[in-house]
């Protein structure tokens, strides 16, 4: 790098300097641009359409009669297996490799595999379900079989935040344990896992709000798209959310386009009111330690 | 503690069975997520060995027509992957400079209360469901489009692409913006101290200090684009072509997967066992983009005290 000696080419190179920061920074303020238009066109979209009867009608092939009750309702379904499902084993799994795994080829393989299995398309595990759980099992196209292949699909996620919620708890919270006589699992469930629970919770929230929105395995895994019952247990069939708004959104009339848009804004709201309690709870727990 | 002591105490058997029981149990847990990958594997390489039974090799992978659902049928997956590399073209062309820039931006020069703004936003962006990317592709971005370049087709590339770089954007810009932060300040003031302006040693010692995980995140990022389902299904359309004009219809791998298992296919029948043939392709992609990036991560990685 040439170094400048004359003043107009220090004056050129502050000009470009100035330029890089404030072209970065227009770059950056796009972003929120783009929120902020997203979140006004689906509102602007859909908010007329959103109302008491919205939330309470079936599906109708008449859209101002249309509705999006067995799609909150399947979703809720979804869910909570999903989160009965994957939250017990993804938390054992992360206990274990926090505070049981050693080094050894095994436990690479699993650690390695995480890692590749975050970064699989979700369309994939959509197939994995398709395969398995529908028709290998034969659990058919029902509410099981879309909160396996969920379980399977945000397990790496619940993992990752688990382990690092573990691993925030000193390590002196366990010696002090031992040191008391207490056995290994003793002093994980009742020092390790209360103390990092807060860290925990969070992570599940974030994963299972992930969840919520993903469309494409559900897709596969053939969750319907005109239900006019409520499912009564986890072998019915059932609609989602964003399989709704998917069905909605990919029909040519302006009605439906408003309908999908309603749809966005109840899943939006479902999101934002999980993301705030993982905040709520994150909040509580940094005020507890200090 | 004598060995008598401990037998005498006569609780302390049991107890440890009880350990080791609830160690089988963690890492039966732990292994699961080995047993999921087996299990895509094999699921995987099962069909697409029954599909490559009725369908040559080399005509799947180098053929340029794809008609499964026509008579007579064709199996040239290459318009597909074609389309996929128009999506991952146009979303890079839109996420890596941005992302960059916002990162350079965020880790650089932003005061605290500018990323107490930006972060939250790039979190939310990141957390907005797919399903509600494509809805905007296809009502907002497309008609916008449309204004611009009148003669263009509904379903397009062009619309699908730029939502899809919106989409991969945030993942682009934390993950850039954790390599350009990790780099030690002393390089910057070395560098600032030699006269140089904030400008050359953001571009020519920060970034290339954290080119590892900047070029890393340019990977992921990518690779996620590459399995990108909802957007592409909703706005890019169902018509699988060679191509690289973005303001075409056309169809990606993932969008293929959804239109086949949207309608009423036959287990067992070809058309069935295309889903998986293409979800194998589309798995081996996206598993060497990871290990690429994992690789860049670990090898290239510059450690500094």
């Amino acid at each position: 790098m040439s170094l400048g000696t004359s003043d107009s080419n220090l004056t050129a190179r502050r000009r470009k300097a100035a330029a890089f920061r404030w072209s970065c920074a227009a770059l950056t303020s796009a972003t929120i641009v783009l929120l902020a238009i997203l979140i006004f066109h689906v509102c602007k979209q859909g908010l007329a359409w959103l109302d008491w009867d919205f939330l309470t009608s079936f599906q109708s092939s008449r859209p101002e009669n249309a509705g999006i009750k067995p799609a909150l309702v399947g979703t809720l379904w979804l869910i909570s297996l999903t989160a009965c499902i994957a939250v017990p084993v993804g938390v054992a799994a992360a206990i274990y490799l926090e505070e049981y795994a050693r080094p050894s080829r095994l436990n690479t393989l699993i650690e390695v595999n995480l890692a590749n299995l975050a970064g699989v398309p979700s369309i994939v595990y959509g197939i994995l379900g398709l395969a398995i759980f529908v028709r290998g099992l034969g659990l058919d196209r029902s509410i099981l079989s879309g909160a396996l292949t969920m379980a399977l699909l945000v397990l790496p996620v619940i993992i990752m935040a688990s382990r690092e919620a573990i691993r925030a708890v000193p390590p002196s919270l366990r010696q002090a344990s031992f040191a008391l006589g207490a056995t290994q699992w003793e002093t994980i469930r009742h020092h390790v896992l209360p103390s990092a629970l807060p860290g925990i919770l969070t992570g599940v929230i974030l994963a299972l709000s992930r969840a919520i929105g993903e469309t494409a395995p559900l897709v596969m895994v053939g969750a319907a798209t005109y239900v006019t019952f409520l499912p009564d247990g986890p072998m019915d069939s059932f609609t989602a959310l964003p399989i709704q708004i998917f069905n909605w959104a990919s029909r040519p009339q302006a009605e439906f386009e408003k309908l999908a848009a309603a749809g966005i804004i109840v899943l939006l709201a479902v999101l934002l009111v999980m993301n705030g309690v993982a905040v709520f709870i994150r909040h509580r727990s940094r005020k507890g330690v200090s | 503690m004598s060995e008598a002591l401990v037998e005498s105490l006569g609780l302390q058997r049991r107890k440890r069975l009880g350990e080791e029981g609830v160690k089988v149990v963690l890492f039966l847990c732990a292994f699961l997520s080995v047993g999921t990958t087996v299990g895509i594997i094999t699921v995987l390489a099962r069909e697409t060995f029954l599909f490559f039974q009725e369908v040559n090799f080399f005509d799947f992978l180098f053929g340029t027509d794809w008609a499964p659902l026509l008579r007579p049928q064709k199996f040239g997956v290459l318009p597909l992957v074609c389309g996929t590399l128009l999506i991952v073209l146009g979303s890079a062309a839109i996420a890596i400079p941005v992302g960059l820039a916002s990162a350079i931006y965020l880790s650089e020069y932003a005061s605290h209360r500018v990323r107490d703004i930006v972060k939250p936003v790039l979190e939310i962006l990141a957390g907005i469901p797919t399903v509600v990317y494509g809805y905007f592709a296809l009502t907002f971005v497309t008609p916008v489009l449309r204004i611009f370049f009148p003669g263009i087709d509904f379903f397009n590339a062009a619309s699908a692409s730029i939502v899809v770089g919106v989409m991969i954007l945030p993942m682009v810009a934390s993950l850039c913006d954790d390599a350009l932060r990790a780099v030690p300040a002393s390089l910057r003031q070395g560098g600032i101290a030699l006269g140089a302006t904030r400008f050359e040693v953001s571009t020519r010692i920060v970034v290339p200090a954290a080119l590892s995980g900047v070029s890393a995140s340019f990977v992921l990022a990518l690779s996620r684009a590459v399995g990108e389902t909802m957007v592409v299904t909703l706005a890019a359309g169902a018509n699988p072509k060679m191509t690289l004009d973005p303001f075409v219809s056309i169809q990606t791998m993932t969008a293929y997967i959804v239109q086949v298992s949207l309608g009423d296919t036959e287990t067992g029948g070809i058309e069935y066992k295309t889903i998986f043939a293409v979800g194998s392709l589309l798995f081996v992609i996206t598993l060497i983009a990871n290990v690429i990036a994992n690789r860049i991560m670990r090898r290239f990685r510059e450690v500094y005290e």
